[in-house]
């Protein structure tokens, strides 16, 4: 019997579009298939916080990358125009909403740098200890929630706990948990109150093992490992080209940190490493912050064991609220707080800039002083916002599943990149 | 080289450029023109090893002539001495751009042509970067009001809206309705 062949079209629709794509291939010179537009953000449980992302992609490689930031601007700047020194440290707080201690700090130290002012030990000693509970607590977050994206979940509520904790010891300390406005120019609200002490020591006696915990969790995990090691690297030229600063930096193998380089508030006086890792993938980010957890702890113990007795604020008559007791009883006193509260700090005229060695980096405030109380030109130099500039050049060539990897591990916070 | 060293060399090779040099609380500033400001500042990265650009500030002194003022911090992490140098520059005059000397400069002028509305020249991408595109005032110049202008919105920020047509759940009104088009619909009882 004659075989009869007969040509039927397949129903399979992938080979009917292979078919399709590889008769196109011949007929034009056109990349065959299209690059897909994808919107990320603004709102997206990865993103921490507003940052959107615009990704072309090629499959589930992505090509291109555009940050595009923004979102949460408030206009911090323009404020700072028209208020205080003093009536600004709030807005200082919700920069990175997650140390607030530190950013107090880290303006409060640029304002009595335009004064000319110093504080005295124990003030000095107590912003080393908010300072390095801030860090704590920003890194505790950023470990978390990087390990959270990746798929381990649990961490994130291990290190949570840790920080309800230090919460608990900034309302102890300061009144509020979260939005602390601790400082001052010139000093600190108040005084480290009884028990303090006592409590921070407990609590470093708890969060060693937790951040121990946290390590043997992560550090030796074969899907935590596959999901950072090799992925978003920033090599040192680009690091420090791009403005990087930080544990970001530290990662890359540059081996700076402001505490040592342009010591501030005493920290010459205490013992401590600066990790630096060599890679500068996700995962020698999230070494660098952990082991700086553990220098935090250490710092932190020092500063228990040295604590200084004296004042905590300037001793400068002209320049801080007089004691209540006296300004409702003295003619003078009642003067003072009349002009300070009014027309704020008399400072100098001129241009000063410092920076403080923030969880997420270098933040530094520029400020332009026409003398009087209020600056003519705040600027606060944010880490996080020259952080997230090298995505564009560092994420093409990821796939779409490394971002939450690349974006945790960067571990920006937006309130601080928009200001 | 400590920065006033710095200051000097600077001074010596750029002579007539540098228009004055303060010190202040221990930092160093150096006004230049805004002619030289990208030589010296290629300068200080060349020379002076300062690998590191901190920030970029753009000030807005209203009323005085001229009237923007462009200031960057450099700082090297070799010799981890800190300079500024400012410079003058006159409403509508464009600024030699230095994204090229340190990459970070791309994002830093992006924002001072965002707020202050300073224009540079050579930038490889001006546009707006905290406000949106299209946004029409420069908020931090001195003449643009605390509490802001009325300005239009956005537009939509992506694609349009889905298409709907012929989808089996999608209900539209007057066509047949989701049950009888699609018999797997479960059915409310």
């Amino acid at each position: 019997m004659p075989t009869v062949t007969r040509d039927y079209d397949s129903p399979d629709t992938a080979a009917q579009t292979a078919r399709h794509l590889e008769a196109m291939e011949e007929t034009t010179t056109d990349l065959v298939g299209e690059k897909l537009v994808l919107n990320m953000g603004p709102s997206h449980p990865a993103t921490h916080g507003v940052l959107r992302m615009i990704l072309e992609m090629d499959g589930e490689v992505i090509t291109k990358a555009e940050p595009d930031v923004g979102y949460l601007h408030r206009g911090d700047e323009k404020i700072a125009e028209n208020m205080h020194y003093n009536q600004f440290v709030p807005y200082t707080d919700r920069l990175d909403y997650l140390a607030p201690l530190a950013n107090n700090v880290a303006y409060a130290l640029a304002v009595e740098k335009l004064m000319g002012w110093q504080v005295p030990e124990r003030g000095r000693a107590i912003r080393v200890l908010c300072c390095e509970l801030a860090r704590i607590s920003a890194h505790l977050l950023g470990v978390g929630v990087f390990a959270m994206d990746v798929g381990a979940m649990t961490v994130f509520l291990y290190t949570f706990t840790e920080r309800e904790k230090i919460y608990n010891l900034c309302e102890l300390l300061t009144g509020a948990r979260f939005t602390t406005s601790y400082t001052r120019v010139g000093g600190q609200t108040r005084d480290l109150p009884d028990g303090f002490v006592a409590a921070v020591r407990k609590f470093l006696d708890e969060v060693e093992p937790a951040i121990d915990e946290t390590d043997k969790l992560l550090s030796r995990n074969a899907i935590f490992i596959g999901r950072s090691q090799g992925l978003g690297v920033i090599s040192k030229e680009d690091a420090i080209g791009y403005g990087i600063t930080g544990p970001n930096l530290r990662g890359s193998g540059v081996e700076h940190d402001l505490r040592k380089a342009q010591p501030y508030l005493d920290y010459e006086k205490y013992q401590f490493d600066i990790p630096v890792g060599s890679h500068g993938d996700c995962y020698d980010r999230y070494l660098v912050r952990m082991e700086e957890m553990r220098q935090s702890v250490k710092i932190i113990r020092q500063v228990l064991d040295q604590l200084p007795g004296g004042p905590i604020n300037v001793a400068d008559a002209k320049g801080l609220l007089p004691n209540k007791e006296r300004v409702l009883m003295k003619m003078e006193e009642l003067i003072h707080h009349f002009i300070i509260s009014t027309q704020g700090i008399d400072a100098p005229a001129g241009e000063v800039y410092f920076a403080a060695e923030n969880p997420k980096g270098e933040l530094g405030f520029y400020i332009h002083s026409k003398g009087g109380g209020v600056p003519y030109r705040l600027k606060i130099r944010s880490p996080s916002f020259l952080n997230l500039s090298i995505l564009s050049k560092m994420i093409p060539g990821h796939m779409l599943s490394d971002i939450p990897s690349v974006l945790g591990s960067l571990d920006f916070v937006m309130g601080e990149c928009d200001r | 080289m400590n920065a006033a060293q710095m200051v000097t060399a600077l001074k010596e090779k750029f002579g007539e450029a540098v228009l004055s040099t303060v010190e202040f609380r221990g930092e160093h500033t150096l006004n230049v023109t805004l002619a030289s400001a990208k030589p010296l500042l290629k300068y200080c990265r060349d020379e002076l090893a300062c690998d590191y650009l901190v920030d970029i500030t753009s000030l807005d002194q209203m009323g005085q002539e001229p009237r923007f003022e462009m200031v960057y911090e450099v700082t090297g992490y070799s010799h981890h001495q800190h300079l500024r140098i400012k410079a003058q520059i006159p409403d509508g005059e464009e600024v030699p751009t230095v994204s090229d000397v340190w990459p970070t400069a791309n994002w830093h002028e992006r924002e001072a042509y965002d707020m202050m509305g300073i224009l540079f020249a050579g930038h490889p991408d001006l546009r707006r970067i905290l406000m949106w595109e299209g946004y029409p005032y420069f908020p931090l110049r001195k003449d643009f009001p605390l509490a802001g202008k009325p300005s239009d919105m956005p537009d939509v920020g992506f694609t349009g809206i889905a298409p709907m047509a012929d989808g089996p759940f999608v209900t539209s009104a007057g066509a047949v309705d989701t049950v009888t088009r699609e018999p797997r619909a479960k059915r409310v009882e």
